[in-house]
């Protein structure tokens, strides 16, 4: 017999409103507007932008805001709203090399045109809690310096003209761009649909992954080839005129990875890469997708596939922390039908071993219970 | 100091435009860049108001962005951006588009009706010279400021010289 319940309504008006209550804290303190949170708390902000898959400052802040600092409440936020939006299409890829940069590093190259650019980084600093900030401090004006006339140039750019390092380059056919937001993920993924998942992958989840391939589980000898934070142009083709025009700027983190390959039969040895492009201000995650990315790369690449970073499906299939948080908060719904049923079978399972015990057949009884825990 | 804004490398490459075209292209990237305030200060300074029709949006939507593998390589789906597009007309004149990043409506919509104004040959040089290129001075400027304060951080390594031998 199932029995259908309904019940709880009042309940959760009240809890709602107990929620909203406590979101907004102590009212004799001033409320959080939507520019101090995008402004002071911007990486935050960038992260959501990114998990959440949707690049708009404003909306992210308010997604944080909503969810009382829970970031990934935030993305599921963020998530939710782009499906209520139509798509007016596909912007041209941007171009990186292009970049306004405001911060550039490479680990492989001491001198490379346009220079180590540290920007606003938390590299290097102490990591000692600041009383300060605890006010409201004048903050010093930057220090300008003169920029230099010399176009950055990407570090695979550089080593790309010795062939020491494998070369990306677009295929001359148009192919189809894979989007995981229109087809079911399908597996083997192509790279682009990969890189799209790593893209809005969870960032301790990958950063976790990434740590596993430099600790052995997968070992590629990665080094942080190029890292590079700034602002692109995007450009779309409008359909009423028939060419591309730049609609906007987005903030990325563009890292590349430069890990060894032995080479194989038809290829020499030469650095392949691993490829990271984040939204936002966002180097540990691009840094973490990069190695994800040349991780999974192992099939491609002829390599063994022994660890869990390099195994597509596991990766990409948890990756996803707005469905994860789905599955796992699940639990706490009401099952209260499934557990009664359990709760039978342990009742009866508790009956014939205490039944059996009794009559001394004992190696049976626990035969039968272990069948029925499986 | 680098500038996206002139640098458009998809389909409709500038050379392959006639120059009215061209010049169409730079006006819209230049105003989807520009702050409200200041579009808003110098298109009241042209003392142009005319009457407008609103002929689709402002409607707010998605544009999926696209980066290539590698930087360089094939093209793959990075995340999406929040965009608004609207098309105007000045009644008895010219349609103008505007699509830019953000949901700010009035932006948009402030960017089609310069864009339609331009496409009056008897405005287009006003509109540029009185609008599009202080604005596109501006930005420059403040890609000019952000670039100074990033050579600032740059890195100048110099070899320690050891004393003991």
């Amino acid at each position: 017999m199932y029995v259908a319940v309904k019940g709880g309504e009042a309940a959760i008006a009240n809890a709602h409103r107990l929620l909203a209550s406590r979101r907004r804290g102590d009212a004799s303190v001033p409320a959080l507007t939507l520019e101090q949170i995008a402004g002071q708390l911007a990486l935050g902000v960038d992260r959501v932008m990114g998990e959440g898959s949707l690049y708009d400052p404003e909306l992210a802040a308010l997604a944080i805001k909503q969810s009382r600092g829970d970031l990934i409440e935030a993305v599921f936020l963020l998530r939710a709203y782009r499906t209520t939006l139509p798509r007016f299409g596909y912007s041209e890829p941007v171009d990186t090399g292009a970049m306004v940069i405001e911060r550039r590093v490479s680990a492989v190259f001491k001198d490379l045109p346009g220079g180590q650019l540290l920007g606003p980084t938390f590299d290097y600093t102490h990591r000692l809690l600041d009383p300060e900030l605890a006010g409201d401090h004048p903050v010093a004006e930057p220090v300008r310096g003169e920029a230099p006339s010399e176009k950055a140039l990407r570090v695979s750019d550089i080593l790309a003209g010795d062939g020491l390092i494998e070369e990306n380059l677009p295929s001359e056919e148009d192919s189809d761009v894979a989007d995981i937001t229109r087809t079911a993920l399908e597996f083997p993924l192509g790279r682009d649909a990969r890189l799209q998942a790593l893209a809005r992958g969870d960032e301790g989840f990958l950063l976790a992954l990434g740590y596993s391939t430099q600790r052995g589980y997968a070992r590629s000898h990665p080094f942080a080839g190029e890292i590079r934070i700034g602002e692109v142009a995007v450009e779309m083709v409008l359909p009423e005129l028939g060419f591309a025009v730049c609609i906007g700027r987005v903030r990325l983190t563009e890292c590349q990875m430069v890990n060894q390959f032995k080479g194989s039969a038809k290829v020499p040895p030469q650095f392949t890469t691993g490829y990271g492009l984040v939204f936002g201000q966002a180097e540990r995650k691009a840094m973490a997708m990069a190695l994800c990315d040349r991780a999974l790369r192992a099939a491609e690449l002829g390599e063994d596939i022994t660890a869990p970073a390099q195994d597509e499906e596991f990766v990409i299939s948890h990756s996803d922390n707005v469905q994860a948080t789905g599955f796992v908060e699940h639990l706490k719904l009401p099952h209260y039908v499934d557990f009664q049923a359990e709760l039978d079978l342990v009742r009866r399972m508790r009956a014939e071993h205490a039944a059996a015990q009794a009559t001394g057949r004992q190696d049976i009884a626990t035969d039968a219970s272990r069948e029925a825990a499986e | 100091m680098q500038q996206p804004s002139s640098e458009l490398h998809g389909p409709g490459h500038p050379e392959a435009l006639s120059p009215a075209a061209r010049m169409r292209q730079r006006r819209l990237s230049v105003l989807a860049q520009a702050p409200l305030p200041r579009m808003a200060a110098l298109w009241r300074k042209t003392g142009l108001d005319p009457d407008i029709e609103i002929l689709r949006g402002p409607e707010n939507g998605l544009v999926a962005l696209r980066g290539r593998i590698g930087g360089t390589g094939q093209p793959f789906q990075v995340g999406e951006a929040s965009a608004t597009r609207v098309t105007v007309r000045i009644i008895g004149g010219a349609v103008g588009h505007a699509m830019i990043t953000g949901r700010d409506n009035a932006r948009a919509q402030l960017a089609a009706t310069l864009d339609a104004l331009a496409e009056d040959p008897a405005l287009t040089d006003r509109i540029e010279q009185e609008v599009i290129a202080p604005l596109e001075a501006e930005a420059a400027a403040r890609d000019a400021a952000l670039g100074a304060e990033v050579a600032a951080t740059r890195v100048n390594f110099f070899t320690l010289v050891r004393g003991d031998d």
